[in-house]
């Protein structure tokens, strides 16, 4: 091998990077199919799907990139993981149909149209939920024998996990609700102002929630946040949190256009790094690391080339797309 | 034991039904973003304005084919970890890159510029959305590269080592890509993606011009289509006996399958036409037989010796008479479409292509023909690979999830009852927009409150050098 750098640790940050790209683009994709039943029918809604039906696809796109990069660099844990997950990954999977037919569908029938927007909730709804169950569960560790999952079929259903789905739940309705701040006005802006302030509260608070209980699921995660001398660079995170939140609630009360959508961003960013604490050097905790689970070396150098060449492209022209549809949907004449 | 066999079984049903779903809209995507370029290039080329409208009238519909294509493609990729795990953990390590690759070349292009090419005409101007119309059409060709390279693996291995722990691991790409059945099946099945697209464009062109044998739209989009299928139709058959020639020298029990001979024939063996194969009997029953064609065929001497499924272990038998049926589909379809060939060309000869009710109702009932002859081709392909998941090297037994029944019934029941709701809504919804005839000023998918650019209200299109007067864009 002519590479000196350990390519599981690479890939496990390139899989994160899918992971937050995702989480965050669709996140707000999700949030405003979440807020749906409380947009008034008729314009309202109809400019907020409008300003993300150009972009969703390529959103979504980065869930086929985690899932798919999972496959091809930690194939063990891709196929521990969804098997363990059987049950919320196929409800995800089968609410992400309603949501995305629901895009087009919604047009093309008027007499369906109130159909295909509740389609559009429920599966933006379930999708968080289940994504959040996902999470959830695999923090709380899974249990694994010869290379494959050992555990019952409920093993996910746990009142961790439920709080971890909600708080996700939350979190993308505040992604949307921002989002909405920064391409909508007149009255739904100031909806999505009020709402804002009510799921960034929740979302606080359920983040607070899962943290605080987090370092008692395991041993291992107490040790890894309140060991000393690294409980001086975890103690940042937290931190960073109160930081960021209170600049959340301030913008909001300014009425900035872009800071209550930046900082929802910086508290996600915070979780993914939470997260990381907690899980890293493990891919399926409380056994199976990076390295157990790693595809060999020759099929990760394959990949290298296209994810640093490719990754950059795909940024460039993603931020292209972003830029022909900038600016507010629905209304003319904004400066 | 028993149990375990139900689970396999059950998700065998749910990966063929979900996979032969999946693959209906990208068969059409893949040919629609094609003929989409083609139709956005004339009119770039010729400036004439009934290209513009076809091509949105068009662009509607693969709107809805594409939004389907995607949320059932993405349940596939997923469905390798919840019911194949330890397929995915053996054989991650070589198809799992091909698939990275395949997010990174092709689906996130096709999703890029796929917002710019439905909603964007307005904004970029001319040359930009053509290049967006041309990333996504070359995008779902990159797709169909790397997924049918890992599917081609999967049928003819090489280019790997077997690990110690069972693991494949790759050893040299580029025999990994290029397998043997690799090159066959990308131009059969691209192939067929032309086909099958070129089928439903003539069939709704042929429905119009039953009503309104004027309607201009209707008559290009007719002659278009039936012009690429007396060009493809022809291609395919070729391209189809090559791979069988390819078939039988890497899987040759494939192809007793496919051929129904239970027996082995010293001194030529017989096509068999139709006939029913008998798995238990290890007969095919009432069979119509050709002599010695089959050796002709295969192995182009009339007298030239064939083995027969008696030759190898019955463990190793794939299950003959969906084999045997899928592939007689398959091609009488490819001969059907052939005679719509022919009989498109010679109407053009006589100058009656636009007015010849008889044909218009052959190409109407030959629509759906090549989704039809898509799935019986898949089905002959994968079918025919059983018993095994990577031919000759790791059993479907062995490739299964640790599943339960129940669980894998009650997934697969979700399934079928959320894909014949949803995308039974979504096929109506197309029929509908192709029941609409086209017409000038044909409308674009754009629609409800229009997304508008900040600032800058001037669109760029009007900016464009030579881009002509503003109503041939309207
Ligand atoms: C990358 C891999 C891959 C690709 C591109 C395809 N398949 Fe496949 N197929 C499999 C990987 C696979 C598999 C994982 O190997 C299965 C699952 C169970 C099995 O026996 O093989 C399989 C089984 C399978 C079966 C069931 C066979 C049986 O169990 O008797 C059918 C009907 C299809 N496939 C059809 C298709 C269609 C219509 C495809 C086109 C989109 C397709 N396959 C592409
Ligand atoms: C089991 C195998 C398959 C898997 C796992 C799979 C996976 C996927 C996924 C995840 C998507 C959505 C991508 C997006 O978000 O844009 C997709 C779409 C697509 N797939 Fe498949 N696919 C399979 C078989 C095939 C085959 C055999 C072909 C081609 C020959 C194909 C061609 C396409 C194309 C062209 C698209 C994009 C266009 C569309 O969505 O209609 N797929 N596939
Ligand atoms: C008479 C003409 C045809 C012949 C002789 C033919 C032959 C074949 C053969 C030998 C295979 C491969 C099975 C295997 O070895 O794995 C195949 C597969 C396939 N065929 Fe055909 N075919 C014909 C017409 C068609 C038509 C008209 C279509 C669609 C419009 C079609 C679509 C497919 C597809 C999608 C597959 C599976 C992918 C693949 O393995 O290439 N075929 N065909």
């Amino acid at each position: 091998m002519p590479f000196n750098i350990d390519l599981p640790t690479v890939f496990a940050f390139v899989i994160a990077f899918a992971i937050f790209a995702y989480v965050v683009m669709d996140g707000f994709d999700l949030g405003i199919g979440i807020l749906f039943p409380v947009l008034p029918a008729g314009r309202e809604r109809d400019s907020a799907m409008n300003s993300i039906a150009p972009v969703w696809d390529g959103n979504e796109t980065w869930l086929v990139l985690g899932g798919g990069g999972l496959l091809a660099a930690f194939p063990l844990a891709y196929g521990m993981i969804l098997s363990a997950l059987y049950a919320p990954i196929i409800a995800m999977l089968l609410a992400l149909i309603f949501r995305g037919v629901a895009f087009e569908f919604r047009w093309r029938a008027p007499g369906h149209r109130a159909i295909w927007d509740i389609a559009f909730n429920v599966g933006s709804v379930v999708a968080a939920f289940a994504q959040g169950i996902t999470l959830g569960a695999l923090l709380q560790g899974i249990a694994v024998q010869d290379r494959g999952y050992a555990g019952g079929w409920f093993d996910w259903l746990t009142p961790f996990s439920l709080l971890v789905g909600v708080s996700l739940v939350c979190g993308y309705a505040l992604l949307g609700a921002a989002w909405l701040i920064m391409k909508s006005e007149g009255a739904l802006q100031d909806r999505c102002y009020r709402l804002a302030l009510r799921v960034g509260i929740a979302t606080i608070v359920a983040m607070a929630a899962v943290s605080a209980w987090t370092p008692f699921l395991r041993e291992a995660y107490w040790q890894r946040w309140f060991a000393w001398p690294q409980v001086l660079f975890t103690a940042q995170v937290p931190l960073l949190v109160v930081i960021v939140s209170a600049t959340f609630l301030f913008g909001l009360r300014r009425r900035h256009h872009y800071t209550p959508f930046l900082m929802a961003l910086a508290l996600f960013a915070l979780g993914l790094a939470g997260l990381g604490i907690s899980l890293y050097p493990n891919v399926v905790p409380p056994s199976v690391s990076i390295w157990d689970a790693a595809a060999p070396d020759f099929s990760l150098a394959f990949m290298l080339p296209g994810v640093l060449v490719m990754v950059p492209i795909i940024l460039a022209y993603t931020g292209y797309s972003y830029w022909v549809f900038r600016g507010k949907t629905g209304h003319e004449g904004y400066h | 034991m028993f149990e375990s066999f139900d689970a396999v079984l059950l998700a065998r049903l749910q990966f063929a039904f979900t996979v032969s779903f999946h693959f209906i809209f990208p068969s059409f995507s893949i040919g629609l973003a094609s003929y989409l370029a083609v139709l956005e290039g004339l009119w770039l080329w010729t400036g004439r304005q009934i290209y513009l409208d076809l091509f949105k009238y068009w662009l509607k519909i693969f709107a809805l084919v594409f939004g389907m294509g995607v949320v059932s493609g993405i349940v596939m990729s997923y469905q390798f970890g919840t019911n194949w795990s330890v397929f995915s953990d053996k054989v991650g390590p070589v198809i799992g890159p091909l698939m990275a690759y395949e997010v990174l070349t092709a689906f996130f292009l096709e999703a890029g510029f796929l917002g710019v090419m439905l909603f964007g005409l307005n904004r970029v101007g001319r040359t930009l959305h053509f290049t967006a119309t041309l990333a996504v059409a070359v995008g779902t060709f990159i797709s169909a590269f790397w997924i049918l390279a890992a599917n081609s693996w999967m049928h003819t291995p090489t280019g790997y080592v077997i690990s110690a722990g069972g693991q494949f691991v790759p050893a040299d790409w580029l025999a990994v890509i290029f397998n043997p059945s690799f090159p066959y099946r990308l131009v059969h099945t691209v192939f067929a993606a032309y086909l099958t697209t070129a089928l439903v464009v003539g069939a709704v062109g042929a429905w119009h011009l039953l009503h309104d044998r004027l309607n201009d739209g209707a008559r290009v989009m007719f002659s278009m289509a039936m012009g690429m299928i007396a060009v493809v139709a022809p291609l395919q058959i070729l391209a189809g006996d090559q791979q069988g020639l390819n078939t039988l020298e890497h899987q040759p029990v494939k192809v007793m399958a496919m051929e129904g001979h239970f027996k082995s024939y010293a001194d030529g063996a017989p096509l068999i036409l139709f006939g029913w194969p008998d798995q238990a009997a290890g007969v095919t029953r009432y069979a119509v037989e050709i002599p010695k064609a089959s050796s002709l065929i295969l192995k182009h001497a009339l007298d030239a010796p064939l083995a027969g499924l008696e030759s190898v272990d019955r463990t190793e038998w794939p299950p003959v008479a969906v084999v045997f049926w899928s592939f007689r589909v398959m091609v009488g379809l490819g001969f059907l479409i052939l005679g719509l060939a022919a009989f498109g060309l010679l109407a053009r000869l006589r100058k009656h292509l636009y007015d010849w009710p008889l044909l218009h109702r052959f190409a109407l009932v030959m629509g759906p023909a090549g989704f039809v002859a898509v799935i019986a081709g898949w089905v002959t392909t994968e079918v025919g690979r059983q018993p095994y998941t990577v031919y000759g090297l790791l059993r479907t037994v062995d490739s299964v999830s640790r599943l339960d029944a129940p669980a894998v019934a009650v997934s697969l029941l979700a399934f079928v009852v959320v894909y014949f709701i949803v995308f039974g809504a979504g096929v109506f919804y197309i029929l509908k927009l192709m029941g609409q005839p086209p017409h000038r000023g044909e409308a674009g998918p754009e629609r409800g409150e229009p997304v508008r650019a900040a600032g800058l209200t001037a669109g760029p299109a009007m900016a464009q050098p030579g881009s002509g007067s503003r109503d041939r864009e309207a």
